[in-house]
């Protein structure tokens, strides 16, 4: 990538200094050294009893949470010396230069303080550290106090901002100029770095042993990716990812595909497998959703049709339909039942128009389940048996491979879950193909326009009913489809699998979400926002009291800051930020009230 | 009434309004208009804020269901869908600018073709050799549509983030991408400086030169009368006079409809360039109030 030439050569040398005034050497070298300091204190033992997860005794051996404050440490530091302009690590930095610095000072603190306290807490008062949990306390201080004397790195419109306006605004950075291009081969290796480390990082949020490490793993992932993002990698990632759609592609899911191959534990794997489902459902639902605009609160009820016509197929002995079917043929099955089912309900609502289609579509998602509760042979006719469900599903038996069973493949055992995992993913592929080729098509932005304005799409020749209908009855195929494979993950298939919300999803509250919080009509987003979503109830098992209020609570906060979601559409992106677009045309204010 | 020219005998109608009257509850909107237009003609709606004009082009394009009358394009009844009107030929543009915001300009364009490319879910999925062909030549004919508009330069970027004027020319960009006989504009110059609105004028002329009739709402007499072959004035819903330029700059009732109160006296030369100028000067105020009619397309 180029070497930087921006900011400090061009333009005026004026900086509004961060939220301390600091002299912009001293801070910068304060904030080294810290960085230096917290790092070494890593090595040192910050409590005295292997009470606390993680054994944070041995000294010149950091273990657990340490090995987050150390790679915080490290990174702050690389990326404070790019910032000062280091010969050979100016790739790092070709955004900004001091924001970076200080979102990660301020993640390498949060995580230090975090475990520091999270040891007083548990093991009972400050009496129970040791000289080096002292040493990492300050250590970090002192970088985050050094980082916060940077110079922000777009000077702030007021001479005299206020300490928290100068704040705000050294978190802020410039988007990257074009980089030069580089060979293709070394782009595509990149990519394919770029990759190995997100599957490496992925995987080590799944394998987090205690709720702590996962807390402090969130704590410098979240830091961690906006610093990058600051940094403006992400925008030279992004840019390389265009250029090579193919090369992108095959590499996430080569990551996706190794990802049961890293697991030594079938445990691991379960959740996996649970958010593959999870996400490829939310992806579904992102065609709905995302593209056409289409607000469904029942979507889950479609998976729900999946899988029970899998279920009922399966050749489980509760089945009350006593045929069995081959799995391909169960899979088409089921996603025509669920083809037929969305079509039956969205015909008469699609007329309807924003809030009426979302209290419609939920009324019809619990209509589902009331009614696979109530066809129970007394309620009904004997087909679901009731709120008991269809237990004892088989696990499937394709080419010669019994799933249920492990098998070793490359020298790697690959247990039950690791089986559906992968089976499960191909299925992630057929979604994200359909998503990716109906966005990219005269359907596609056909949804969008409807989507964006009905009338004028309607006057564009749309015939939007049809279109949205179409959009609704793929949707549903494909979270049909996904539901003949949950069947037999789950082995067994009940009523109380497909509520509106519950604790565990996928539910049509989370599924929603996880598109919301990802980033609406992305791929990645829904994929992001699942794993996020699923992850995060089933690491911190002991908030399960409060944890649909702080999904509530975060879910406000997201709107508040980052409507777009964490995966910006690049349309989404420029509707809520009018300022620092890509996009913009320089010296338009864009007068457009469009859309009214 | 009818003080039609005979200039456009030879040529066919391509539009034809036969006693559209639209009612919402007590208020009549449009009464009994009766209104055609040939092809190769430029024909002009002009009157007051609030006479019917808007709706009138609402009822042409099927997003209202007029009480009575008909419609016809090229001799057939329009039915009263909105995308079946542009699928046989009615284009339109609105006069609160309603592009899809968050598509590219080149985007929005695409959608315009929409009536005019088949591909469908299946070869969309597919990728058939087909899907790829329709894709590219709907890009060609979309990129002719923005350099004959002059916004090629701008393909990548958002509708949204596009100055006024060029918003307004990517709505006609829009319109005459599915193919139209039969352009409608809806105050196509209102928030536009000179300048813009004379190449706006110019953009007219062209796309009467492909061939395509354009009816066209304004409120800029001097645009008006520099462009139409033919103007019609709607005043409270009813058609009051239609002729050329000359015949309705010099009627009588214009004025006083324009004016508010009727004048007994012949209106002098002078009183009726007075009008047009008080007209001409107000269109951005104009434009700017009915703006803000939100529901009102
Ligand atoms: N959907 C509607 N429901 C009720 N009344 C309506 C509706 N649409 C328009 N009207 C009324 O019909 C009348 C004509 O409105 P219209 O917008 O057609 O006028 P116009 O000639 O386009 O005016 P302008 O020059 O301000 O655009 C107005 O009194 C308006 O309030
Ligand atoms: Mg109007």
């Amino acid at each position: 990538m180029t070497t930087t030439t921006q900011q400090t050569a061009t333009g005026t040398p004026r900086q509004t200094p961060g939220l301390l005034p600091l002299p912009s050497a001293a801070a910068g070298l304060t904030t080294a050294a810290g960085a230096v300091l917290t790092f070494a204190s890593t090595f040192l033992a910050w409590t005295w009893t292997a009470e606390f997860p993680g054994d944070l005794t041995v000294t010149g051996y950091p273990g657990g949470l340490q090995l987050l404050t150390l790679t915080g440490a490290l990174l702050t530091l690389l990326f404070t010396l790019a910032g000062r302009g280091l010969r050979g690590l100016g790739w790092l930095t070709p955004g900004g230069k001091n924001s970076p610095v200080l979102l990660l000072a301020l993640g390498t603190f949060a995580v230090t303080w975090y475990t520091i306290i999270a040891i007083a807490v548990e093991l009972g008062g400050l009496a129970n550290l040791e000289p080096g949990g002292w040493v990492a306390l300050v250590t970090s201080l002192i970088t985050l106090i050094g980082a916060l004397g940077l110079p922000g790195d777009i000077p702030a419109d007021t001479d005299n901002a206020s300490p928290w306006t100068r704040f705000v605004q050294s978190l802020k950075a410039p988007t990257p100029e074009k980089a030069a291009p580089l060979p293709s081969w070394a782009e595509i290796l990149i990519i394919a770095i770029s990759f190995g480390l997100g599957l490496f990082v992925f995987t080590y949020g799944i394998d987090t042993e205690y709720a702590e490490l996962f807390i402090g793993f969130l704590l410098l992932v979240g830091f961690g990716a906006t610093a990058i993002a600051r940094a403006g990698l992400n925008h030279r990632l992004s840019a390389l990812t265009a250029t090579h759609k193919n090369v992108t592609v095959t590499a996430a899911f080569v990551a996706a595909f190794a990802f049961p191959f890293t697991q030594s534990n079938d445990a691991y794997a379960t959740i996996g497998a649970n958010i593959l489902i999870f996400a490829t459902v939310a992806l579904g639902l992102n065609v709905v959703v995302g593209l056409a605009g289409l607000l469904d609160l029942g979507y889950v009820a479609f998976l729900g049709v999946g899988a029970y016509t899998a279920a009922l197929l399966s050749g489980s002995p509760s089945s009350t339909i006593g045929i069995t079917l081959p799995f391909w043929a169960a899979v088409l099955a089921g996603a025509a039942a669920s083809l037929i089912f969305g079509v039956v309900i969205g015909a008469p609502t699609l007329r309807l128009h924003g809030d009426y289609l979302a209290i419609v579509t939920l009324g019809f998602g619990e209509i589902f389940r009331i009614g696979m509760q109530n066809m129970d042979g007394s309620s009904g006719p004997d087909i679901t048996n009731g709120p008991n469900g269809i237990p004892n599903i088989p696990d499937l038996e394709l080419f010669g491979f019994n799933l249920g069973e492990p098998h070793t493949v490359l020298g790697v055992e690959l247990g039950r879950f690791s089986n559906y995992y992968l089976l499960m993913l191909l299925f992630t592929i057929i979604v994200v193909t359909v998503f990716r080729r109906s966005d990219q098509s005269r359907i596609g932005r056909a949804w969008v326009a409807i989507r964006e304005d009905e009338t004028a799409a309607r006057a564009m020749g749309i015939n939007a009913f049809r279109l949205k209908l179409l959009a609704f009855a793929l949707g549903a195929t494909l979270a049909g489809m996904a539901g003949t494979v949950q069947a037999h993950v789950t082995f067994t298939v009940t009523p109380a699998q497909y509520k509106f919300v519950e604790a565990v999803p996928p539910n049509s509250a989370f599924l929603l979400a996880a598109v919301i919080l990802g980033g609406m009509g992305t791929v990645s987003g829904p994929l992001i926002g699942a794993a996020l979503l699923y992850l995060i109830p089933a690491k911190l098992q002991f908030m399960s009291d409060y944890q649909l209020l702080l999904f509530g609570i975060a879910l406000i906060l997201l709107m508040r800051f980052r409507p777009e979601g964490l995966i910006a559409d690049r349309r989404k992106q420029l509707e809520f930020h009018e300022t620092g677009q890509l996009d913009t045309p320089k010296g338009d204010i864009g007068l457009s009230k469009a859309g009214a | 009434m009818n003080t039609m020219t005979n200039n456009t005998a030879t040529t066919t109608p391509v539009l034809h309004a036969a006693g559209v009257t639209m009612r919402f509850g007590g208020l009549t909107a449009v009464r009994n208009v009766e209104l055609t237009v040939n092809s190769g003609e430029i024909v002009g709606l002009i009157g007051p804020n609030g006479a019917g004009k808007t709706t009138f082009f609402n009822c042409l394009t099927g997003l209202y269901i007029p009480t009575e009358g008909t419609v016809s394009y090229k001799g057939a009844v329009l039915p009263h869908k909105s995308h079946l009107v542009t699928q046989a030929g009615i284009a339109r543009t609105f006069q609160n600018i309603r592009l899809f915001a968050n598509m590219t300009v080149l985007e929005n364009v695409l959608v315009g073709r929409h009536t005019r490319t088949k591909e469908g879910l299946w070869s969309a999925l597919l990728r058939s050799p087909g899907f790829k062909k329709a894709e590219r030549e709907s890009e060609e004919r979309a990129m002719e549509l923005l350099e004959f508009t002059g916004l090629a330069a701008k393909r990548d970027h958002l509708a949204r983030n596009l100055p006024y004027g060029e918003q307004r020319k990517l709505e006609i960009a829009r319109a005459l991408a599915s193919e139209p006989g039969l352009l409608l504009l809806d105050e196509p110059t209102a928030g536009m400086n000179p300048q813009e609105t004379r190449t706006t004028q110019d953009l007219v002329f062209a796309i009467r030169d492909q061939g395509i009739a354009v009816l066209v709402i304004e409120h800029d007499m001097r645009f008006i009368f520099n462009l139409c072959d033919r103007v019609a004035v709607l005043v409270q819903g009813e058609k009051l006079v239609e002729g050329t330029s000359e015949v309705v700059q010099g009627d009588e009732r214009v004025v006083a409809a324009y004016l508010g109160t009727p004048y007994e006296g012949a209106p002098g030369a002078d009183e009726v360039a007075e009008v047009e100028d008080a007209e001409a000067h107000s269109t951005p105020g104009t434009s700017g109030s009915s703006g803000t009619e939100g529901e009102n397309q």
